[in-house]
């Protein structure tokens, strides 16, 4: 399976990688990752890629690691509209201090635009 | 946590404060109650939880089986602010199952949980948010008793210093959006499938 999996800067996004990089390893899926633009997150974009490109090559898994600017959740979509995807994975939702699952504006846009099948890691 | 979160510049209140005792719409007498620590009461409200109906869940708590539930709340029972309502049986009811007096069965709980952290480090509770949810039990829904329940967790958290409240709320959950709105709740921060709304407190 040809997998696109987004990435923006959080705990979160570090998870949602581990998971997917345990997944293509196990099945010999194909590998996309691309690094969003989410300049409100805790790793910057340029961190991100760099902690991608380390967990690849810990992992010794073969992945295009790509960047994508501008808006995350369209480039996202429109970065999966162009390739010959499957499958695009994003990260589940963060928990709020009671336990509430909650799901951004960058879900919410990729799970009603998406034209692949779509993954939330929890 | 996080990004800032907006708030607005009026206070809302004054609320009252528990412990009291309301009619709801049904007549039945409803005691509302802040215990000092849930722990003392957890087996009660672990009870309530239970009983709740999973399609009325709300972002995926309160959890389902009494194990995940208990272990939710303990979670967050140590440092939370809680408001419990029981329902009291009148005289003419028997009260068959409990031979000493209960005070009825927990049939609501609202609660408000610090957002830091290290909660045990909070010296004031004004310099934290607080985030805040709600439960009534399906038979004890439509009968007024969220908004007392509500009224009385925003007295008792004013009381206790609290002056930042805030929730997300599923979009489409009108009933409770409306009961936010009437109490002072104002839609804050960006809306995906959740809407942020806050308080400020007196
Ligand atoms: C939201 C909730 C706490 C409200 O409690 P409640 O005791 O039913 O609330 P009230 O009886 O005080 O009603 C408040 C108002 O909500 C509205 N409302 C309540 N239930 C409603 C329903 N099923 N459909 C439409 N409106 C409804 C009414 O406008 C009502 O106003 P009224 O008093 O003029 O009739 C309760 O429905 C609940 O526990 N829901 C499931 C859990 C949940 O969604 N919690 C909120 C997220 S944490």
């Amino acid at each position: 399976m040809n997998v696109l999996v987004g990435l923006g800067g959080s705990d979160e996004s570090i998870k949602t990688l581990r998971q997917t990089i345990d997944r293509t390893q196990d099945v010999g899926d194909d590998l996309t990752i691309a690094v969003l633009e989410k300049p409100e997150s805790k790793r910057s974009q340029d961190e991100m890629y760099e902690e991608a490109n380390a967990l690849l090559s810990e992992a010794g898994v073969d992945a295009d690691l790509v960047r994508l600017e501008g808006d995350p959740g369209s480039a996202l979509v429109d970065h999966a509209e162009q390739g010959e995807f499957d499958q695009l994975v994003i990260g589940g939702g963060t928990l709020s201090p009671m336990g509430k699952i909650q799901l951004g504006p960058i879900t919410e846009f990729v799970l009603l635009n998406a034209p692949t099948t779509v993954k939330l890691v929890r | 946590m996080g990004r800032a979160r907006l708030y607005p510049d009026e206070p809302s209140g004054p609320f009252p404060s528990p412990p009291s005792t309301i009619e709801d719409r049904e007549g039945r007498d409803i005691e509302i109650q802040a215990p000092g620590e849930l722990t003392t009461d957890l087996d009660a409200v672990v009870e309530m939880y239970d009983r709740f109906d999973p399609t009325d869940r709300a972002q995926g708590i309160p959890p389902t089986g009494e194990d995940r539930i208990r272990n939710w709340l303990e979670t967050i029972a140590e440092e939370s602010v809680n408001v419990i309502a029981h329902h009291k049986p009148n005289d003419d009811d028997i009260d068959v199952d409990s031979g000493a007096d209960s005070g009825g069965d927990v049939i609501a709980h609202a609660m408000l949980v610090p957002d830091a952290d290290d909660p045990a480090a909070i010296e004031n509770n004004s310099d934290i948010e607080w985030e805040l949810a709600i439960f009534v039990l399906q038979d004890y829904q439509q009968a007024g008793i969220g908004t007392h329940l509500l009224k009385h967790l925003l007295g008792h958290a004013s009381d206790v210093g609290i002056e930042r409240v805030w929730l997300t709320v599923e979009r489409w959950n009108n009933p409770a959006i409306a009961l936010y709105e009437r109490v002072g709740f104002e839609a804050s921060g960006t809306e995906s499938f959740e809407q942020e709304m806050s308080i400020r407190l007196e």
